[in-house]
């Protein structure tokens, strides 16, 4: 949604090639039928961002359209808004650290003791979307989201395997583990919370949302196949 | 400087199932009664109502209803050498943080424990002799038996609207029940809820190798109910959000919706929410108790609360904290093997397979808490021969779905990749076609595995954490490769598409990810003082007017549920109390 003709995107494309100025301002071209439809129906709003920089969203709609891509069964990540719940849970309480114990003194610890990063998860996903694009830097000469899908395939699975070591000691792993689990969040979660846009996760798997009652459904619908109709916090309101 | 508040007859630390059904039973004998709870309070009406509460994200993953680790945690490691660490959020455990207490979130499962735990030690002696029994294995008698505390489990599960089948009614076996659990006086107050697909096809593979299913007995009203005091449960809707979540439909007995609010009707009882109770204070020759001191998480005001009797009824880690911070008992010293505060800290254990199915569809979405079929047959069955296999203890096997919600439960075959077109199809192809089967191991305490004062981190009120020393010792791990060996021929004979078989666990215990909240041990209950913080009646042996409630009480763990014992337990405390405050003092002699 660049009808101003100078989104982020571009904006991010020119800095890396010398500024903003060099920038090659694209405008969209929206076809008359498309602007004549009333309402859009499933348009996506533009994507703004209340935690993200410029570079780290880049990181994020790349990172979570190459987790999901479009297909039969969903749209892709960023039309879904796997993005904007990132951004909106990195941004809230649980970003910045509600119900996270951060007194000191700060040990690296075994791995059965769990999360012990001076960071709240905001600072640590920041700090990894850094860690990550140096080793793209480092690896392709581009950052994450520049990367081919073969580049971006081979960055992630290397990332998940634990294969990649970060510049500085940020456990990569565990960002991994962190950075899933978000983009599973905003796949999976209410749409309440930014993500799962018309339930599309909850779609694609069949699961039916905050339906309230399944007293009757249980007998009726034993080993035969359920509506995949899902119904959310909103549709309930 | 703390205010000093006006004299009461009880104060209560902790308003959840225990300190719920104290209260109502104190209040209602005519003892003025304060209950400080640390979380405020939430209704069925305002807090657990749908839409709202259908949210995973915020009740499942973000522990909205649970301990907030930022203001009071507990250090870990896994064996006495080892530097203790924060757990800085929650994961292998969740103790709740509201009016209601854990009682709110659980799933319901509801279990009467036997005499082969309450007499663990000398059964075993007997029938394995006492070389059959780890040096290091620190289990002993409860002091308590079944036949004592049967009257109380009745109680408890017709107050918390248990459906069920019994198996064993005054010694004659039933059909359909467990035909291995204790003789109990009358049936459950509830029919059994309604099975679900997994559970059958589990029941049947189980019977036809010769085990011996039955319905497990569960906190979930098949219908609606109005227990004995009245209180009155909504029918279960098997909506797929129970454990984590408050229920809309009052279906899951819970503290919140049946004792509590009857003890909040009655003159004799004070209720104040947000109170982090801080200490339990001493009189000056130390063989009494004579309050608390509290602070209030609103404004960080600070009382004393002086009280004639007090009772822990916090979560059973926090009651053991409790003991600590306040110098009460002697702590325990696992070097010296000397002291009891903090002794014999339990877990549990399990395995787990999936199996996956091309013609099914099992609806994770769809069940209630205690949706489940179990056989007891490697657990309470002490026909099983333990010998050969030298392990102590059991386990109980079932399957079923508890709150198989899609943050959390999207199951694939193994192989599958974690993203991508490949991801999505395996996602969507399987989340329906995928059953489970548990097995629910016991932990038999150890002379390492306990709790003490961390000597480093401090909670918000300046107080040192709690620190929590626990592995799983070779019991466990023989225990485990049998559970795993029995589930996966469980597994096999039903022939699924595709199967990922349960291992035994034989890597250390991990504070992530998510395991049970089944902490028990910490003020264990017992035959004298030398062995136990408490006497049967849960009374202190050091200062007779503190009783101390929850499964911090159990000598050991079992492989079931705790709430039937720690249900069962608070009334038979109650009723002690009601003896015990006409005549105060010890009520066994040390």
């Amino acid at each position: 949604m660049t009808e101003k003709g100078f989104g982020r995107r571009e904006f991010l494309k020119g800095a890396v090639v010398g500024g903003a100025a060099a920038a090659t301002a694209t405008p969209a071209i929206v076809p008359q039928e498309a602007q004549a439809q009333q309402p859009a129906p499933a348009a996506p709003p533009p994507a703004t961002y209340a935690f993200l920089n410029l570079e780290e969203a880049a990181f994020v709609e790349a990172l979570v359209d190459h987790m999901v891509p479009t297909d039969d069964l969903s749209p892709k990540g960023t039309d879904i808004g796997i993005n904007i719940y990132i951004d909106r849970t990195l941004a809230g309480a649980w970003g910045n650290g509600d119900r996270l114990y951060m007194q000191g003194p700060w040990k690296k610890g075994a791995p059965s003791q769990g999360y012990q990063l001076p960071l709240t998860p905001a600072q640590f996903y920041r700090a990894g979307i850094t860690a990550t694009n140096a080793h793209c830097r480092k690896t392709y000469s581009k950052r994450f989201d520049q990367l081919t899908e073969a580049q971006r395939q081979e960055v992630l699975v290397a990332l998940s395997g634990g294969r990649i070591t970060f510049d500085g000691g940020l456990p990569a792993r565990e960002f991994w583990t962190m950075v899933y689990q978000t983009v599973m969040e905003g796949m999976f979660a209410d749409p309440i919370h930014g993500g799962n846009r018309n339930k599309a996760g909850w779609r694609l798997i069949g699961f039916p949302g905050a339906i309230a009652v399944h007293r009757e459904n249980i007998e009726k619908f034993k080993n035969k196949p359920f509506p995949n109709d899902p119904v959310s916090i909103a549709d309930m309101s | 400087m703390a205010t000093k508040l006006n004299d009461v007859d009880v104060v209560i630390v902790g308003l959840g199932w225990t300190g719920g059904i104290l209260a109502k039973e104190l209040v209602e004998a005519g003892l003025k009664v304060v209950a400080l709870e640390r979380g405020d309070m939430r209704t069925t009406d305002k807090d657990y109502a749908v839409p709202s509460i259908r949210d995973e994200l915020r009740y499942v993953i973000r522990h909205d209803l649970m301990q907030n680790t930022a203001r009071d945690t507990l250090t870990i490691r896994n064996n006495p050498s080892q530097e203790a660490l924060p757990m800085r959020r929650l994961g292998s455990f969740l103790p709740g943080e509201v009016v209601g207490g854990s009682g709110v979130h659980w799933s319901g499962h509801t279990w009467r424990w036997t005499d082969m735990e309450f007499k663990v030690r000398s059964m075993y002696e007997e029938r394995y002799g006492k070389s059959f029994i780890p040096a290091d294995m620190t289990i002993q008698d409860w002091g308590i038996t079944y036949e004592e505390l049967e009257p109380y489990y009745d109680k408890f599960e017709h107050t918390a609207a248990i459906s069920g089948k019994a198996g064993n009614l005054k010694g004659q076996l039933q059909a359909g029940g467990n035909p291995f659990e204790a003789p109990r006086a009358r049936e459950y107050p509830l029919p059994p809820l309604t099975p679900i697909l997994c559970s059958e096809m589990f029941d049947k593979a189980a019977r036809d190798l010769g085990h011996h299913p039955f319905p497990r007995p569960t906190s979930n009203a098949s219908r609606a109910y109005t227990n004995p005091d009245g209180s009155k449960f909504g029918a279960c809707q098997y909506c797929g959000h129970c454990q984590r979540f408050g229920c809309e439909a009052n279906a899951k007995g819970s503290a919140h919706i049946t004792v509590i609010p009857i003890a909040m009707r009655n003159p004799n009882f004070t209720l104040r929410t947000n109170s982090w109770v801080t200490k339990v204070l001493k009189d000056s020759d130390g063989k009494k108790v004579t309050g608390v001191t509290y602070t209030n998480i609103l404004t960080g005001e600070e009382f004393e609360q002086p009280a004639g009797m007090v009772l822990l009824c916090a979560y059973a880690i926090n009651n053991v904290h409790l003991m600590l911070l306040s110098g009460i008992g002697e702590p325990y010293d696992p070097a010296a093997q000397k002291g009891v505060i903090g002794k014999n800290y339990c877990y549990q254990t399990g395995v787990n397979a999936r199996l996956f199915f091309e013609d099914k569809y099992f609806h994770p979405f769809m069940g209630a808490g205690g949706s489940n079929v179990t056989i007891d047959d490697f657990n309470i069955n002490w026909g099983f021969d333990r010998g050969p296999h030298g392990f102590l203890g059991g386990y109980n096997v079932g399957s079923g779905f508890n709150t198989a919600l899609p943050i959390g439960y999207r199951p694939v075959p193994a192989g599958t990749p974690q993203w991508g077109k490949a991801w999505k199809a395996a996602t969507a192809k399987w989340y329906q076609k995928a059953m489970n089967i548990n097995a629910s191991g016991s932990v038999m305490a150890n002379r390492n595995n306990y709790y003490d004062l961390d000597p480093t981190y401090r909670n918000a009120f300046g107080q040192p954490l709690m620190r929590m020393t626990f592995d799983y010792k070779e019991n466990e791990h023989k225990l485990g490769r049998h559970s795993a060996d029995l589930v996966n021929a469980i597994a096999r004979s039903m022939n699924p598409a595709s199967v990922i078989p349960a291992s035994a666990r034989v890597e250390p215990w991990t504070v992530v990810p998510y395991q049970s909240t089944h902490n028990t041990g910490g003020t264990i209950m017992g035959t004298n003082p030398r062995n136990s913080a408490l006497n049967k009646y849960l009374q202190s042996w050091d200062c007779h007017n503190l009783f101390v409630v929850g499964a911090n009480v159990f000598p050991h763990n079992s492989s079931y549920n705790p709430t039937g014992p720690v249900g069962a337990l608070a009334y038979w405390t109650a009723d002690a109390i009601k003896r015990y405050v006409k005549n105060p003092g010890p009520m066994v002699q040390a």
